[in-house]
């Protein structure tokens, strides 16, 4: 602890010395920069600005030391700003107490209201970084274009017409609602607001009814909400803003106008859905003119994260120009364009992307939140009690009903219904942010009582994000808590039900893309067989979890070259189970209810979570991370190893042939065709194990097929491999399913014969294998000792092989230990 | 297939499905092809399912097996008569359970015992679980649950241990109605 408190004394000093640095920059009005008065802190700078003039040529000699401020005032106090706002964030995270309990946006706003404070008492003005244009057109953009990169997208459009019906029809209801209200409110006199007429009540309603998903999300994920909730809040947030930038642009605008006809009434509504297709249309021109460009990027793969910004942002202005939603158009540029421009660049560009669109994203949210700070202290504010007090209510009120009304409505259309407590929670996770609060700012002044808005919108997005946002946490935790206390669980329930919730989604991977709507389906056989053909460079299939086997098989093989006694340790550990099976005779311990409560603990904290899919996208404040899958795949693969291990007659050799694994530059994994003579020995104590890892892992390997032709298929398969040398592990993995079944030979020989002309032999092979295999090998599949060929007729012609094959050299490496001892 | 319950138009979606699971246009589903589904492949006891698919001693799959292990997962028919006469619908509480004791018990002995359990834990469980961990738990399970004292548990101690667990709730998947 004391290096905590040290450590976060040293921030504080740093911060609170950038912000003594910072004041005396801090105050310009505008971006264009004109070296205000308040300069005059700092020697001064001599109007001639530095080395160039020579004022008195004779008098002074050359100057060996300038300085010249007003050159780079601008960016100078941009960096700082930025700087500044992310020790902030650095300082939180220091002690991690503290962002659990607290949303990090209130944190921010803290920071900037300490900060605030600091400026105002030294009266000097904050960067007027909340004009309209820089708030939409710099801070705007990345936050927007973060949230649409990272979306799911699955559960997404599973759900699209729940979300766009919150979005819009929910929004347009708080709208409204509230502003009437507020205009029934307004009449009241003794709070002194009757000056406030419908069309000003109507605008202001807009603006405040916009909910930001910042906090809420954050916690959302910590507290794994289910996916339903999470994707329609989620999509709910984004596609609001859309929905309120419309209405405030039309209230705006029918606000200056002294009459309201029903011709405009109708006008407003033609006008939202051309500007919401409008920006959708625009967004998914964008997203495909981008994937398209990346397919000819694979030579210049330094810029290709670079077009994905330019586009997006492109989407952006060009929307803007003509005055449709931009926040539309860039969300579905970035849905558009991930999906294929994943596939097309490498890699690295790939994560580089990845990485730069949380980072701006991130950087523009501290940013904004923290400015929120600071403005706080630093405007002018008219405080009215009655109207800030009603508006808060009248805000929870309208959302709560709102949310009642239309789940109402929408539940019986939905697969998965929501429940009170899933709407409690989309009412109560209702908080306001950044959109209000840039909106509010830029309300024309023509408007009387800006003040007063602006104020109660401060006022506004503090309390739900202080109140709401703390309490959020332990509100949901306690209604779940109080569903599952019911009964006390069992130790055994809690892994059986852990096991069967696993279970459920895998099988609901198994079922697939399940679709109630006949236009998904086409929508996906469109895709499948056009557009993937023009916007992806030749259909390589590297999907990413091709991409992460083939990392964790370098790393194992690495590990495998220097881990002798690894084996030992893999052995022993095998033992012991035997010996349960055996029935040990352990006493019966008895476990305290300490023990109870620590096995609880371990189970809870440790148990894999079940797949989901939300947050391994969109985890706010991190990278997408897939160690968990590394896991499983290392756990795997692991038991196949053990499996190999013991009783392997090549224990060295295979070590050593290892090494061999390495494919020699330029030939096709083809060659390397697995010999299932390599099935060292079976065994099996493990058997359940493995036995049914094999297919997984084999063909997992072998996913992404996209060819339709039998034959081609295996080549197919293996040539996504052909990049990553050591690969040739999973042979191994492939080997010793190859002795499985029939599949696993029939795969073999094909790809063998594709391979390789010289054997013309094990064509035939192909229609026995699977006869010979079929018969009933599937539990003692692995128990194929090197002897027991017989069933396998071909295995004469594979003799043939190696005495053809020794000629090429590292290529068989596999097949020399073995056939050493095989050949009689 | 009324015995699985399921509707005309389950069905042919099933078969769509069946269908684009089976790349070799074989009719037959191969453990590969279950391997090539995403989600099951991280799924920690992804293995364990798609055994539950394959009847012993078979390596594939036909689609009528197909439909009938599926039907495990339909939600449970509340106005369904109890008639104690007609066999138990595979959709049933006791079915499901079964099911759920089937992925324990990989040897078929009709009992899940503490070396099956330790499995599928090491596989539930993260990597930082120690040994001795994993096998203090397996026993607390085993004691919780094991009636009769042999050291297993029967699938009667498994169906009591989860009877105040709303199984249908947990283990339908809604779309499959």
């Amino acid at each position: 602890m004391g290096g905590f408190s040290q450590m976060k004394l040293a921030v504080n000093f740093l911060t609170i010395g950038l912000v003594l640095l910072s004041l005396p920059c801090g105050s310009y009005t505008e971006i264009p920069p004109k070296p205000p008065g308040s300069v005059t802190v700092l020697p001064p700078v001599k109007p001639a600005g530095g080395p160039q003039a020579f004022p008195d040529a004779e008098n002074s000699n050359l100057p060996v030391f300038t300085m010249n401020y007003p050159r780079i005032q601008v960016p100078f106090e941009v960096t700082l700003w930025v700087l500044l706002a992310s020790f902030a964030k650095i300082g939180f995270h220091v002690y991690h107490k503290i962002t659990f309990w607290v949303p990090e946006s209130c944190l921010l706003i803290s920071i900037g209201l300490i900060v605030g404070a600091i400026m105002h008492s030294v009266h000097e003005e904050p960067p007027a970084v909340l004009s309209y244009n820089v708030f939409f057109l710099f801070m705007l953009p990345p936050i927007v274009l973060e949230s649409g990169y990272f979306m799911p997208t699955r559960p997404f459009f599973e759900n699209v017409g729940t979300v766009l019906w919150f979005a819009v029809v929910g929004t347009l209801w708080n709208s409204i609602g509230i502003g009437m209200s507020l205009y029934a409110v307004c009449q009241i006199e003794a709070f002194e607001v009757q000056d406030i007429n419908l069309q000003e009540n109507m605008l202001f309603a807009a603006i405040i009814s916009a909910v930001d998903p910042v906090a809420v999300l954050s916690v959302f994920e910590d507290v794994s909400v289910n996916e339903q909730l999470y994707i329609v809040v989620f999509g709910e947030c984004l596609f609001n803003d859309a929905v309120t930038v419309v209405l405030y642009n039309m209230f705006n605008f029918v606000a200056e106008m002294p009459m309201v006809e029903p011709v405009d009434v109708f006008l407003g509504v033609a006008r939202f859905f051309v500007v919401g297709l409008g920006g959708m249309g625009f967004g998914v021109i964008f997203g495909f003119v981008a994937s398209f460009t990346t397919r000819f990027t694979s030579n210049v793969r330094e810029i290709e994260p670079l077009f994905i910004f330019m586009y997006s942002y492109l989407a952006y202005l060009v929307a803007e120009l003509f005055s449709i939603s931009s926040i539309m158009a860039i969300v579905t540029c970035a849905l558009t364009m991930k999906y294929y421009v994943e596939e097309n660049v490498s890699q690295r560009s790939c994560t580089t992307i990845r990485h730069v669109v949380k980072m701006l994203g991130t950087i523009s949210e501290t940013l904004i939140f923290f400015f929120l700070g600071v403005v706080t202290i630093t405007t002018e504010h008219e405080w009215n009690w009655g109207y800030i007090m009603f508006t808060l209510l009248l805000a929870l009120v309208w959302r709560g009903l709102g949310v009642l009304v239309l789940t109402q409505i929408i539940n019986p259309f939905r697969t998965i219904p929501f429940n009170f407590k899933d709407q409690f929670i989309l009412g109560y996770g209702g908080l306001r942010g950044a959109i209000s609060f840039a909106l509010v700012f830029t309300l024309p002044d023509s408007i009387g009582r800006k003040k007063l808005f602006v104020t109660t919108t401060i006022c506004m997005i503090m309390f739900t994000v202080f109140i709401q946002g703390i309490s959020i946490r332990p509100l949901i935790e306690f209604i779940n808590v109080r569903r599952t206390n019911r009964n006390l669980e069992t130790i055994n329930v809690e892994i059986h039900s852990r096991l069967i919730e696993h279970t459920i989604s895998g099988v609901e991977d198994l079922c697939g893309q399940w679709s109630h709507y006949y236009w998904k389906d086409k929508f996906l056989k469109f895709n499948n067989r056009i557009l993937r053909k023009i916007l992806i460079r030749d259909n390589r299939a590297e999907s990413s979890i091709v991409a992460l086997y083939k990392k964790l098989e370098l790393q194992n093989a690495m590990e495998i070259l220097d881990t002798v006694s690894g084996d030992i340790n893999a052995g022993s550990s095998i033992v012991p189970l035997h010996e349960e099976k055996k029935g040990s005779g352990k006493p019966k311990r008895k476990f305290v209810a300490a023990d109870l409560m620590n096995m609880h603990d371990i189970l809870s904290k440790n148990m894999y979570k079940i797949r989901q899919r939300t947050t391994a996208y969109t985890t706010k404040h991190s990278l997408p991370n897939d160690s968990r899958t590394k896991e499983i795949l290392i756990r795997r693969h692991t038991s196949i190893r053990r499996s190999l291990r013991p009783g392997s007659l090549n224990g060295p050799n295979e070590a050593k042939s290892q090494k061999y694994f390495s494919l020699p530059p330029g030939k096709s994994l083809d060659s390397k065709f697995p010999p299932q003579r390599l099935r060292h020995t079976g065994n099996d104590d493990d058997e359940t194990m493995s036995e049914v890892d094999y297919p997984s892992a084999r063909s997992r390997f072998n996913q992404p097929s996209r060819s339709s032709s039998r034959a081609m298929l295996p080549l197919r398969r293996l040539n996504t491999l052909t990049e990553v040398p050591s690969s040739s592990v999973v042979d191994l993995v492939d080997e010793r399913s190859g002795g499985r079944g029939a599949w696993g030979r029939g795969m073999s020989r094909l790809n063998s014969s594709s391979s390789d002309s010289r054997i013309p032999v094990p064509r035939h092979d192909p229609s026995n294998g699977p006869d010979n295999g079929s018969s009933g090998d599937h539990d003692s599949g692995d128990h194929r000792p090197e002897g027991e060929q017989q069933p396998l007729s071909p295995t004469p012609a594979w003799a043939a092989e190696p005495g053809e094959r020794d000629d090429s050299g590292t290529q068989k490496p596999l097949l020399r230990p073995q056939w050493k001892t095989r050949k009689p | 297939m009324q015995e699985t319950g399921f509707t005309p138009a389950h069905i042919v979606r099933l078969y769509d499905r069946f269908e684009a699971l089976d790349k070799e246009k074989t009719g037959l589903l191969r453990p590969q092809d279950f391997g090539a589904i995403n989600g099951l492949a991280m799924n920690p006891i992804g293995d364990r399912i798609i055994g539950a698919f394959f009847s012993p001693g078979q390596e594939t799959v036909d689609f009528h097996s197909f439909v009938r292990i599926l039907a495990h997962f339909r939600p449970e028919d509340k106005k369904r008569p109890k008639d104690p006469s007609m066999p138990e619908p595979v959709n049933s509480r006791t079915s499901k359970i079964k099911f759920a004791f089937q992925l324990y018990d990989q040897d078929k002995d009709g009992k899940i015992s503490r070396a099956e359990l330790l499995q599928v834990l090491r596989s539930m469980l993260e990597m930082q679980v120690t040994e001795e961990q994993l096998e203090s738990i397996a026993d607390r399970t085993i004691q919780e649950a094991d009636l009769d004292k042999d050291d297993a548990i029967s699938f009667e101690e498994f169906r009591k241990s989860l009877e105040k667990v709303n199984i249908d709730h947990k283990m339908s998947i809604r779309f499959l109605r």
